[in-house]
């Protein structure tokens, strides 16, 4: 049985694309046949992320309009068995995606036997995010702990609690609650929002917090996931995350302060 | 917090206070999210109505749409201010 899981947040730049890049892959790494798609048509950039960019022959927009088959526009990935991406289209036409065209790839993904169909969703609330959340069985929310951030997730929940066809059809798309970027030691400084407060406001269950970390930088950099670098603190708090969403019970790590050193604890 | 975090103690709020800010707007932007199409059209009208015989306040007018089971509630609240 496929599953289809949207990774939005209605702002832009707090880590929908990176994150999309390590569930899927991370997925993959599980004995998953994942395909994580890029809805972002226009602003085609999960290719880079996940390093394939002078790999794109045809994109979802082909696929949609008939210009090429599903099997021969997935990029299989090198590195992970399992893994296939489809890019997006560099196209400006802004209807190039449409209801009809994404539901039939998405059966037909289903039809390849895929577990999980990953949708990386643009930024904003217009049609391409809309796309790629209508189908979605489960939401990752990606949010920042930082006002902006907060606000636009609230907002596309409100989305996916009234227009996704699950909520058209009375039932409820599964949502999960993602945090990047935090910083445990601002948090404890009293500068940025907490994991409790964020919580307290948003109130849907955590799947799991991912530091403020440079190694997403240099993951980016390389093309490679950031799940990849199992050294990192970012990359081991995905690889919670994906255990986490196959149903482990993982505690959350990473949301205390590293001890600090005795000066540093007298001189801040 | 180090020794000198002591001296820097106004930043140590700047989160509750945006805690605070966000409950406040969301609890706002969520009452508006389930209403009918029309309902910010119609507070809007009521609104002016009202200010006609009472100077009142954006904020102290509520209009509210609870679903029950088989029926619908239009709830308006107005705060008249202080004689």
């Amino acid at each position: 049985m496929s599953k289809v899981i949207v990774v939005t947040s209605g702002k832009g730049g707090v880590g929908k694309t990176t994150t999309s890049a390590a569930i899927a892959t991370g997925l993959a790494q599980q004995g998953f046949k994942t395909a994580v798609i890029d809805f972002d048509v226009g602003l085609r950039n999960l290719d880079l992320i996940m390093g394939v960019e002078r790999r794109v022959v045809f994109d979802f927009v082909n696929v949609i309009n008939g210009e090429s088959g599903l099997k021969q526009s997935l990029i299989k990935d090198k590195r992970v068995e399992n893994l296939f991406i489809l890019p997006a289209s560099q196209t400006r036409d802004k209807d190039a995606l449409n209801k009809e065209g994404v539901e039939r790839v998405i059966n037909e993904l289903k039809d390849e036997e895929f577990d999980y169909i990953v949708c990386d969703s643009p930024a904003g609330i217009e049609k391409g995010a809309f796309m790629a959340l209508y189908f979605a069985d489960e939401a990752i929310v990606v949010t920042n702990p930082e006002v902006s951030s907060v606000r636009d997730s609230d907002r596309i929940l409100g989305i996916l609690q009234s227009k996704s066809k699950k909520a058209e059809q009375g039932e409820r798309v599964k949502e999960h609650l993602l945090i990047t970027r935090y910083s445990a030691e601002r948090v404890s400084d009293g500068e940025m929002l907490g994991v409790e407060d964020i919580l307290d406001i948003l109130a849907i269950p955590l799947i799991g917090v991912i530091p403020e970390s440079p190694a997403v930088l240099q993951a980016s950099n390389q093309g490679n996931p950031v799940i990849l670098d199992d050294k990192s603190i970012a990359g081991q708090a995905y690889n919670d995350v994906v255990k986490r969403f196959l149903g482990e019970d993982i505690p959350h790590r990473f949301l205390d302060e590293a001890k600090k050193g005795f000066f540093k604890r007298i001189f801040g | 917090m180090g020794l000198f975090d002591l001296f820097r103690q106004k930043n140590r709020s700047s989160a509750s206070k945006a805690k605070e800010r966000l409950q406040i707007l969301i609890a706002h932007e969520r009452s508006g999210r389930n209403g009918p199409d029309y309902l910010p059209q119609m507070r809007n009208e009521l609104m002016a109505v009202i200010k006609k015989y009472v100077p009142i306040d954006d904020d102290q007018v509520k209009v509210q749409v609870e679903n029950g089971e088989g029926y619908d509630v239009l709830e308006l609240n107005i705060t008249l201010p202080d004689k």
